[in-house]
């Protein structure tokens, strides 16, 4: 599994890139695949319903109201009818292509795996769906579709009477049968519905809007498809004669020529092992999992910033329970923390600024906390000042810029995790020259958010904010993919000229300097990332 | 990247997915079926007879058995299997023992076969044992059908009418 993905994920970099570029990262299709999906699903619902209504549920009836819509009310019922099945492939298409992207950057494993499991029943709800519609037409692909469909099902020994005698001769195919059809093809979608509103339980904030710009374009794409090759019936069925060449759905029915070559045992047990093997994969191989995030009840007066950025609702502010005078304290699910550290770039009391005290923040990383992350910073002060420092998300690019002889760098699991006063401290009290952040491509952050809540609090949109006294020349950050670390290379090297060009930077008072030897020698001095 | 490249991008791609997304909702189209065939189709759902005759219990038995149980008639759930022979042109083209289906072995036997044959006439012989005889068969048939190319049809089973070609 890691070896599939070692070899997609610089696939998938650039191609991220390219569309970046083209589209900008908040418009990037990639960046916005689940969301797209909802929204085809929602012009498929719209759609399904506008034609529902021309729809007649009988057998003999049920080809020419369709075909009604497409030759006399092509202009609307017809485009409606062309969307409802555009909107469904491309579906399929965007599906795809978050599943494997969501596998190629390992985003599905450990506490993820959640996202990963409850998705496997969407796949199956998709075709369902899609093989489900495709019937309603009763055309000849219709009559294939149901017959190879039922045939397969009848495999299975659970019905009493084989369900493909439905189909057996002209007689056979009642309304009644036809109507549980289309029912199914209303029910299954619901039932969609509910499962996306499952996938989504363990993420907060899941974009399930596109970019109304990105909205519109993909809308206008299916519209345009729509009107230049509006969606067709077969011949009307007949079941005295037997489909011959079929122009089929391969988003939907790519699977159904496997049964005339296979047996259905066989096809059976593919769609099985496949399905068995995608709900698996989370665990294979098993993902050891750090440490989860810890909260510390002495320093944490229960403002919910954490809670609020968190990303995966790891989160709960729940009743105080250490009789400190606040109503509420945070408390970290374990089985849902990615330990990501983005909790503690947001906690208030996160300061490497603390005079009395070890720097101990309500929450915080296990294996990566605060104080190692200072102290390391510290260290590198050590070397002299007017030091430019580099900190770097783990997930993002940094290959060409470690060990850079103009440039201190640290890194953390996500540039989220760096609480903004730390940009502070290194230029009030460390004489640093500057400050650069890095982190993922903006709309791609490994942990979904981490980026984006950096941004914000270092433009003073979201606490905590950037305190107004740091100036400003001498913060810069930078998104960048692994692949691109000599872009990021480039641009630290750019801004090193940019502040190395400024009046040197007040070197830190003699006072500041001891309190900072005091301290750390005070919590003695926990080892550097 | 200028902005007018960046538009030209933005067209092209969403072109191509609708492209991609127009072509295959359509297209290649497959052969499900050959030129020149017909398919012949054999099903249905009949349930044999019971495995033993309903027998009286005697009195003994009766008075051992549970008050609200007490029926006078002992009748077996089960049935026998099916024997079913097809005969195409005067030679085997399917032969079959179906069991009944069900916990108890007391539901309808059921076949669901598909043969494709060339177009043309052809002659058909039917053979079916529903009864506990374990030699010779209860029902037996000839059917001549003529069949078109790409034409469908299906042989079928009814108690009462036989075999019967739909
Ligand atoms: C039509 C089908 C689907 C839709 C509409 C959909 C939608 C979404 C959305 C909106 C998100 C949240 C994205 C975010 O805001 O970061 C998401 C997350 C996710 N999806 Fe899907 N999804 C679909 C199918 C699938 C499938 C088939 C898989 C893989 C088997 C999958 C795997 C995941 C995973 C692993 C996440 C969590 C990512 C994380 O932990 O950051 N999804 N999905
Ligand atoms: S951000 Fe810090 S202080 Fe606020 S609730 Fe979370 S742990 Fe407590
Ligand atoms: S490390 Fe913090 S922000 Fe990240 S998932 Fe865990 S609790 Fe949430």
């Amino acid at each position: 599994m890691t070896a599939l993905q070692r070899i997609l994920r610089p696939a998938l970099w650039r191609l991220d890139d390219l569309l970046s570029r083209i589209f900008g990262p908040a418009w990037n299709p990639l960046y916005n695949l689940g969301a797209l999906g909802f929204f085809f699903y929602w012009i498929v619902a719209i759609s399904g319903i506008y034609i529902y209504i021309f729809f007649d549920t009988g057998v003999t009836e049920a080809y020419d109201s369709v075909a009604y819509m497409t030759e006399d009310q092509w202009y609307l019922a017809g485009v409606m009818r062309s969307l409802h099945r555009y909107a469904s492939d491309a579906l399929v298409v965007v599906m795809v292509l978050h599943l494997i992207r969501e596998f190629a950057y390992d985003r599905y494993r450990g506490a993820r795996w959640f996202s990963w499991l409850t998705a496997v029943p969407i796949i199956l709800f998709v075709l369902a769906s899609g093989i489900t519609g495709y019937w309603l037409v009763w055309d000849q692909l219709a009559q294939y579709v149901a017959i190879a469909t039922m045939e397969w099902l009848d495999w299975l020994p659970i019905f009493g009477e084989p369900i493909a005698r439905n189909f057996l001769a002209p007689d056979a195919l009642d309304d009644r049968f036809f109507t549980l059809l289309v029912f199914l093809h209303i029910a299954v979608p619901l039932l969609l519905l509910l499962a996306l509103w499952i996938h989504l339980q363990r993420v907060s904030r899941p974009r399930v809007n596109p970019p109304r710009g990105l909205a519109a374009g993909s809308f206008a794409a299916l519209l345009a498809l729509s009107f230049a090759m509006p969606a067709t019936s077969h011949a009307p069925a007949d079941l005295a004669k037997v489909p011959t060449v079929l122009d089929l759905d391969w988003f939907y029915l790519g699977f159904h020529p496997l049964m005339d070559v296979w047996s259905r045992g066989t096809v059976w047990a593919t769609a099985a092992v496949l399905m068995l093997t995608i709900a698996v994969m989370p665990w294979l191989p098993p993902f050891r999992r750090p440490e989860v995030a810890r909260v510390d009840l002495d320093n944490c007066n229960g403002c919910a910033r954490c809670a609020e950025d968190c990303p995966f609702n790891a989160i709960s502010m729940e009743r105080r329970s250490d009789g400190k005078p606040f109503d509420r304290e945070a408390v970290v699910n374990s089985s849902l923390c990615v330990s990501c550290g983005i909790c503690a770039g947001a906690c208030p009391t996160a300061t490497p600024f603390r005079r009395t005290g070890a720097l101990v923040p309500g929450i915080e990383l296990p294996h990566a906390t605060l104080v190692s992350l200072r102290d390391a910073l510290d260290r590198k002060a050590d070397t002299g000042s007017q030091q430019v420092y580099l900190i770097a998300c783990e997930h993002g690019a940094r290959r060409e810029t470690i060990g850079h002889p103009d440039l201190a760098v640290a890194t953390v699991p996500c540039i989220g995790a760096l609480p903004p006063s730390f940009i502070d401290y290194l230029l009030s009290r460390c004489g640093a020259a500057g400050v650069y952040l890095a982190g993922c491509p903006q709309g791609n952050c490994h942990f979904r958010l981490g980026n984006a809540w950096t941004e914000a609090r270092l433009e003073g949109r979201r606490d905590p904010i950037l305190r107004k006294r740091v100036p400003r020349e001498r913060v810069c950050w930078g998104w960048f993919a692994p692949h691109q670390s000599s872009g990021l290379r480039r641009s630290v090297e750019a801004f090193l000229r940019d502040v190395r060009g400024l009046p040197p930077q007040e070197a830190p008072s003699v006072r500041q300097l001891s309190t900072r030897f005091d301290r750390s020698r005070e919590e003695g001095g926990v080892g550097g990332p | 990247m200028t902005s007018a490249l960046r538009y030209v991008g933005q067209a092209a791609v969403l072109v191509a997915f609708a492209g991609v997304v127009g072509f295959f909702s359509a297209a290649p189209s497959f052969r499900h079926f050959p030129e020149g065939q017909a398919l012949l189709k054999v099903s249905f759902a009949h349930g044999g007879a019971r495995r033993a005759e309903c027998r009286k219990r005697t009195r003994r038995e009766l008075a051992e058995m549970a008050a609200n149980m007490r029926k006078e008639m002992d009748c077996p759930r089960g049935r026998v299997d099916l024997r079913l022979e097809v005969d195409l042109d005067g030679a085997p083209l399917y032969q079959a023992t179906l069991p009944p289906t069900g916990l108890a072995g007391d539901g309808p036997s059921r076949v669901y076969e598909r043969f494709v044959l060339p177009a043309g006439r052809h002659v058909l012989h039917l053979r079916l044992r529903d009864s506990r005889r374990n030699q010779g068969f209860d029902h037996v048939t000839q059917k001549v059908v003529e069949l078109a190319a790409g034409q469908s049809v299906a042989v079928d089973f009814r108690v009462g009418e036989g075999f019967i070609v739909r």
